[in-house]
């Protein structure tokens, strides 16, 4: 792998996190380029969000190595992963929304605390309407998280990992716990936000349907909705790791997924019934 | 035993790593302006009623219980004198201390329990922010500055509430000989130990609250968790500290 991570987004290398003495991430290797997708799928308590905050450097490695935007950030320090963590946007499983703001001081967060990218007033609301706007929840500025639904409040998130839009954008169980309708509109939102900025996405999901749309949907702009991604599949890399106990079980394309032989697998491309 | 040890004195060493970075923190930026006002009003203001209510009722039973005792020796005079020094030297910063325990301590670790299992400690380093000095520094600061007032407050209306039992209620003593005794009896040493305890117990009161706050595992029954162990922890520091500072006066 080494020689590669210079050149990619996101890279872990042969990454263990330790809990108590227990592998929750046991030897974790896969690397993502710009404007890929990644998604993360796995069983509850299969390393997947841990995974995810150890991208961000919120948990650190207890080995193996962390390339972010072409750097070793294995040992970085805590002032260095800010800078890092203005290039990323984050929608956390819990969501993450503070209760103690407004959904416009929500959004506008990012925008006013990280150091490398504090905007100017005026530039401000602008930013964080539009962001709210891409989200379509435009009329909810004044708002409290908690005066919104579990669905508004994902799409707040959203807006808010996108406001500074990012390079890198990361998306903890985006749609558990949603209705159908619901879960397909963030996945919507999701697809808009990796095409309108070919930003590099990583999702972790139980649902097998949403990394399904995120191969076989793309955002068109003159339509303002997403659509089938032509068949031939020039649309932008999406590949598949499957999670088991904090190893990778599966690292593939789509269609090799669904031809895989492993019934730990195979149980994430079933459907019900 | 090796293992039985091994949490507790873990669980220590994380905590002075927190209040480490908490007090080193102080002296650098940023600086949360807003947060430590909030925090001043919701720890000063806030706990006003209960920590004058307090006061003013230990002060008064003190005199209640002492007027027997006094009476055997005919010392009743002296009611002032014991009444001064026990509440400004001891009841005073303990009591009032452990009221912000039960009030403060209690909030600081059960909001930010909430927020570390909701992610939202995680989203704010995410997104920019120390948490330490977001939201322990603020905290740490508003009880250091409020706690020594409140206590002064509670050492007041404490001398108060005896001398309403002294003298209006019970007749042991002229009003004029009551608060000459008071102010006289006091010196140098009691007010000093008097102010440095609150000090001190507001240091550690707002660390463990927010201490156990961030550690806080296991959603909704952990902020549960999490808020009963601040109180208790929080408390019997009080306790133990009141008497290693009492200590130390008492030897000078």
């Amino acid at each position: 792998m080494a020689g590669t991570q210079d050149r990619s987004i996101l890279a872990f290398d042969e990454v263990t996190v330790r809990f108590d003495g227990r592998a929750v991430l046991d030897r974790v290797s896969f690397e993502l380029h710009r404007g890929e997708s990644l998604v993360l799928v796995g069983e509850a308590g299969s390393g997947k969000t841990v995974l995810l905050k150890s991208a961000l450097g919120l948990i650190k490695a207890d080995g193996g190595r962390i390339y972010l935007f072409g750097e070793d950030v294995t040992k970085a320090a805590e002032q260095q992963w800010y800078g890092l963590r203005a290039r990323m946007g984050v929608l956390f499983q819990e969501g993450g929304l503070f209760d103690s703001l407004s959904i416009e001081d929500n959004v506008a967060y990012p925008l006013l605390n990280q150091a490398s990218l504090r905007c100017p007033e005026e530039e401000l609301a602008r930013r964080v309407e539009q962001s709210l706007e891409f989200v379509e929840l435009g009329h909810t500025l004044e708002k409290f998280p908690s005066e919104l639904s579990g669905g508004m409040r994902r799409r707040v998130g959203i807006a808010r990992a996108i406001v500074t839009e990012p390079d890198l954008l990361l998306y903890d169980s985006p749609t558990a716990g949603l209705d159908p309708i619901t879960a397909a509109t963030i996945m919507a939102l999701i697809i808009k936000g990796r095409d309108v900025r070919r930003a590099t996405t990583v999702i972790v999901t139980h649902r097998y349907q949403d990394g399904e749309m995120l191969t076989r949907y793309r955002h068109d702009a003159s339509l303002g909705h997403v659509v089938p991604a032509a068949a031939n599949g020039s649309g932008p890399r999406t590949h598949y790791v499957a999670l088991r106990e904090g190893r990778i079980v599966f690292d593939g394309s789509q269609s090799e997924m669904e031809a895989a032989a492993d019934e730990y697998v195979a149980n994430f491309v079933r459907r019900p019934g | 035993m090796l293992d039985l040890i091994k949490g507790p004195i873990l669980t220590f060493q994380e905590f002075v790593l927190l209040a480490g970075r908490s007090i080193r923190g102080i002296f650098r930026k940023p600086y949360y302006w807003p947060d430590v006002f909030t925090q001043m009003d919701l720890i000063g203001i806030g706990s006003l009623p209960v920590v004058l209510l307090t006061g003013f009722f230990s002060g008064a039973v003190m005199a209640l219980q002492m007027s027997r005792a006094l009476q055997t020796y005919g010392a009743t005079s002296q009611i002032g004198q014991i009444v001064a020094i026990t509440l400004v030297r001891e009841m005073g910063p303990v009591l009032t201390a452990l009221m912000v325990a039960g009030r403060n301590s209690s909030g600081m670790a059960s909001e930010l329990g909430s927020m570390k299992v909701t992610e939202q400690i995680d989203a704010m380093r995410a997104l920019g922010t120390d948490p330490v000095m977001k939201l322990v520094k603020p905290r740490l600061i508003a009880t250091a500055t409020m706690l020594p007032l409140l206590t002064i407050l509670a050492d007041f209306v404490g001398i108060f509430g005896g001398w309403i039992v002294a003298c209006p209620l019970l007749g042991l003593t002229s009003d004029a000989q009551y608060w000459n005794n008071s102010w006289r009896s006091l010196e140098y040493n009691d007010i000093t130990q008097g102010l440095l305890k609150p000090f001190v117990f507001a240091v550690v009161l707002s660390l463990v609250g927010c201490f156990y706050g961030m550690r806080t595992t296991g959603g909704t029954q952990g902020v549960g968790l999490a808020t009963t162990q601040a109180v208790v922890v929080a408390s019997v520091w009080v306790v133990v500290l009141t008497f290693l500072i009492g200590r130390i006066f008492v030897s000078m």
